[in-house]
């Protein structure tokens, strides 16, 4: 199939893997920053035709995993009153909160709905003006214009039934806090593909500098990875620093500026909890005051709630790439896609679930 | 007093904490599914017969071998690109005989009505089923109505029940399945349920795609001519695709299967619907293919077989079934790398970006 077929071809692949056997010298770690990418590292074995120098450690850029939890049992709150339309990604149907998910909220008479695009949530509430229609809006800067426009159409409908719940997250400021946290041990980046499609990858210039780590934006097919891999290790062995494009074909360095237009018209920059890794500032987006109204969380006044996270799951460690799924005990055993402790194991970018469902028992 | 699997307790055997009530998961072929079987169903009911775990029961009566199932359809929408529930509903139940090696016979006929569901498309469903009976030369010759409040149905629920007999010498069966074997499959995968994506509400996308849904009968009985009792197991990969139906003969049959990617048959419209959804079309539905497991030697025999019949044009060997890692299935990615094909776990929920 045109352009995909391309970008999974074995004897190019292994033209990268036999490249990067002999590029490296001497021990590397990497992380890629995006769920998707841990996602295809899995599912094609990339990791297994590695040589043993480079350990890839997984990183945080799984939206869903990263959703703190009171704001999942607000959401959960929310979808259960009557009167209300929940709709909300797929992915984030499974993952647990404190004492449900969203699945079981639908199963127990809650009206909660799969959408692919906030836009399709809009057009629900123009649809049922009688009902409220609330939009789970999580994700990276990736789904962050799509959530902006749906608001701003909103806004100039007069739609009175729509607001969206907000919990978006930004990826700069995660891979600071990754590479300030004590006893990091990650030498080089790939960034996420397609949030650098929407923001350029000029915000990571100073952080490579600043740090002194090669950051290369890498897409989300098996030989992008590989080239992304084989240009972080090249300048890691080189010893250059910078910031480089692997997906050209998507990034440019700017971005896409009506887009990030879009996105600061309605959000502004935020303190975010992350789950499980806890506070970072500047790390996400919320509703600018002009677009307060459509503010699910101040419609409808949920109150502060004490959360339950599993003592066992270990979702912080993995998501800063300090643990790899295996090493936790609670992995296959107390902790599976059926009966999660943890949002990584249920979201299709979560490392656990890339690693329950491509690598036991091979 | 023990608590065996067998012994009959009045405590629901689901863990309530987990699931107090049902999910859709449960219905989904799925990791859910196998469990309300093992625990609720299997250890209610157990029999031999039952335990088999075939797509439908063989049954010996008066020295023949019936084949006996039981389906039931609640798709939506009802009428979609490449047919509708009354045609879906007579191929399920005798594509579930087909995969018991037999030739299909007779069907019952249950209907769910909805209060206020049109009777031109009651009409028109009726009509498919006839269609659907004939093409597939088998008679409708029992059935029942039962018509539910308004707002109590979905317009129409279909159950169909199907008997078949099984000719000499054939004998399918997951147990039959060893080491050495090879995996054929009579043509492209996921079609029917990314057919019926296409055109759900909230997801209309343009495509010509339509589902497959076909009688295999006869292109089973043509296989099972040209290789006889060299065929050991068949499967339709419906629900949960064709991982879910490897992943449970790997386990009943306790070998491993490795598949190749690259020489799994799938259309690019396909592919293309998957890649954007986010789906993985080896957990996506069919209703018109099958699953050949046969020993090495027929292998060629059975291709050339599946082949020359309409239905299976597109047939190919897409894998071997081996000693080492049994309940398995692994496949070979087209890059080189390996991984495990899992058992799907709930519904494939489609992803964020």
């Amino acid at each position: 199939m045109k352009y995909i077929d391309e970008y999974r071809d074995e004897i190019a692949a292994q033209r990268y893997v036999e490249a990067i056997r002999q590029t490296v010298t001497r021990p590397w770690t990497l992380m890629e920053i995006c769920g998707g990418q841990t996602h295809t590292i899995l599912k094609f074995g990339l990791d297994r035709m590695l040589p043993r120098e480079v350990t890839l450690v997984h990183g945080p850029g799984c939206p869903v995993c990263v959703t703190p939890m009171e704001l999942l049992d607000k959401a959960i709150a929310i979808a259960s009153r009557p009167g209300v339309i929940f709709c909300s990604f797929g992915d984030m149907l499974r993952v647990p909160g404190s004492h449900q998910d969203l699945l079981m909220v639908k199963a127990e008479g809650g009206d909660v709905r799969m959408v692919y695009s906030p836009l399709d949530a809009l057009k629900l509430a123009q649809q049922n003006p009688d009902q409220e229609v609330v939009f789970f809006a999580v994700g990276f800067e990736t789904t962050a214009p799509a959530n902006a426009m749906a608001v701003w159409q909103a806004q100039q409908m007069g739609l009175r039934n729509f607001s969206i719940l907000s919990a978006h997250v930004l990826v700069p400021p995660a891979i600071e806090a990754i590479l300030n946290a004590p006893g990091n041990e990650v030498q080089g980046f790939l960034a996420p593909g397609h949030v650098c499609t929407v923001m350029g990858y000029w915000e990571y210039e100073p952080i490579a500098e600043r740090y002194q780590v090669p950051i290369v934006v890498t897409g989300f097919e098996p030989l992008d990875i590989l080239q992304g891999l084989f240009m972080t290790l090249k300048a890691l062995e080189e010893g250059r620093r910078e910031v480089e494009n692997q997906y050209a074909r998507s990034v440019r360095r700017e971005g896409n500026v009506q887009a990030q237009r879009l996105i600061q018209q309605v959000f502004e920059v935020t303190d975010r909890a992350w789950r499980g890794i806890g506070v970072i500032p500047r790390s996400g987006l919320r509703l600018r005051e002009e677009y307060a109204e459509f503010d699910a969380e101040r419609r409808f006044d949920v109150a502060e709630m004490a959360v339950e996270e599993s003592p066992e799951c270990i979702a912080g460690l993995i998501l800063q790439g300090r643990k790899k799924p295996p090493e936790c005990l609670a992995f296959g055993t107390r902790c599976t896609p059926e009966h999660p402790l943890g949002a990584p194991m249920v979201s299709s970018e979560g490392a656990c679930s890339a690693y329950y469902r491509y690598t036991r028992e091979a | 007093m023990t608590e065996g699997p067998n012994h009959f307790t009045l405590s629901c055997p689901i863990p309530i904490q987990e699931y107090p009530a049902v999910l859709l998961a449960h219905g989904g072929g799925g990791r859910l599914t196998q469990m309300l079987i093992e625990r609720m169903f299997l250890p209610t009911f157990h029999n031999p017969a039952l335990e088999t775990l075939h797509d439908g029961v063989v049954l010996e009566v008066g020295g023949a071998r019936l084949a006996f199932t039981t389906d039931s359809f609640v798709i939506s929408p009802i009428f979609f690109p490449g047919g509708d529930i009354g045609e879906l509903a007579v191929n399920g139940t005798v594509n579930d005989l087909a995969m018991c090696g037999a030739r299909p016979l007779y069907l019952s006929l249950a209907l769910i009505l909805e209060e206020g569901f049109p009777m031109e498309d009651l009409w028109q469903v009726v009509r498919s089923v006839q269609e659907a009976a004939q093409k597939a030369e088998v008679e409708v010759v029992t059935g029942d109505t039962k018509v539910v409040d308004r707002g109590k149905g979905d317009g129409i629920f279909i159950n169909t029940s199907g008997v078949g007999v099984i000719p000499e010498g054939v004998e399918i069966a997951p147990q039959r399945v060893c080491p050495g074997d090879v995996v054929l499959i009579s043509g492209a995968i996921a079609v029917h349920g990314i057919a019926i994506l296409s055109v759900r509400e909230g997801l209309e996308f343009e495509t010509t795609l339509e589902s497959d849904t076909a009688p295999l009968s006869e292109l089973v009985g043509t296989l099972l001519r040209a290789t006889g009792p060299q065929v050991h197991m068949l499967r339709d990969p419906t629900r949960g695709g064709v991982a879910s139906a490897l992943n449970e003969i790997a386990a009943s049959a306790s070998v491993g299967i490795v598949l190749e990617e690259a020489h799994i048959p799938i259309g690019d419209e396909v592919k293309g619907a998957c890649e954007i959804l986010g789906l993985d079309p080896l957990y996506v539905a069919n209703e018109g293919k099958c699953l050949a497991i046969v020993a090495k030697e027929v292998a060629e025999t059975a291709l050339e077989a599946l082949r020359s019949h309409p239905l299976g044009r597109e047939a190919a060997i897409v894998g071997r079934v081996v000693e080492e890692h049994p309940g398995t299935v692994i496949l070979r990615s087209r890059v080189g790398g390996k991984r495990i094909v899992d058992m799907l776990s709930g519904e494939q929920l489609p992803r964020i970006c």
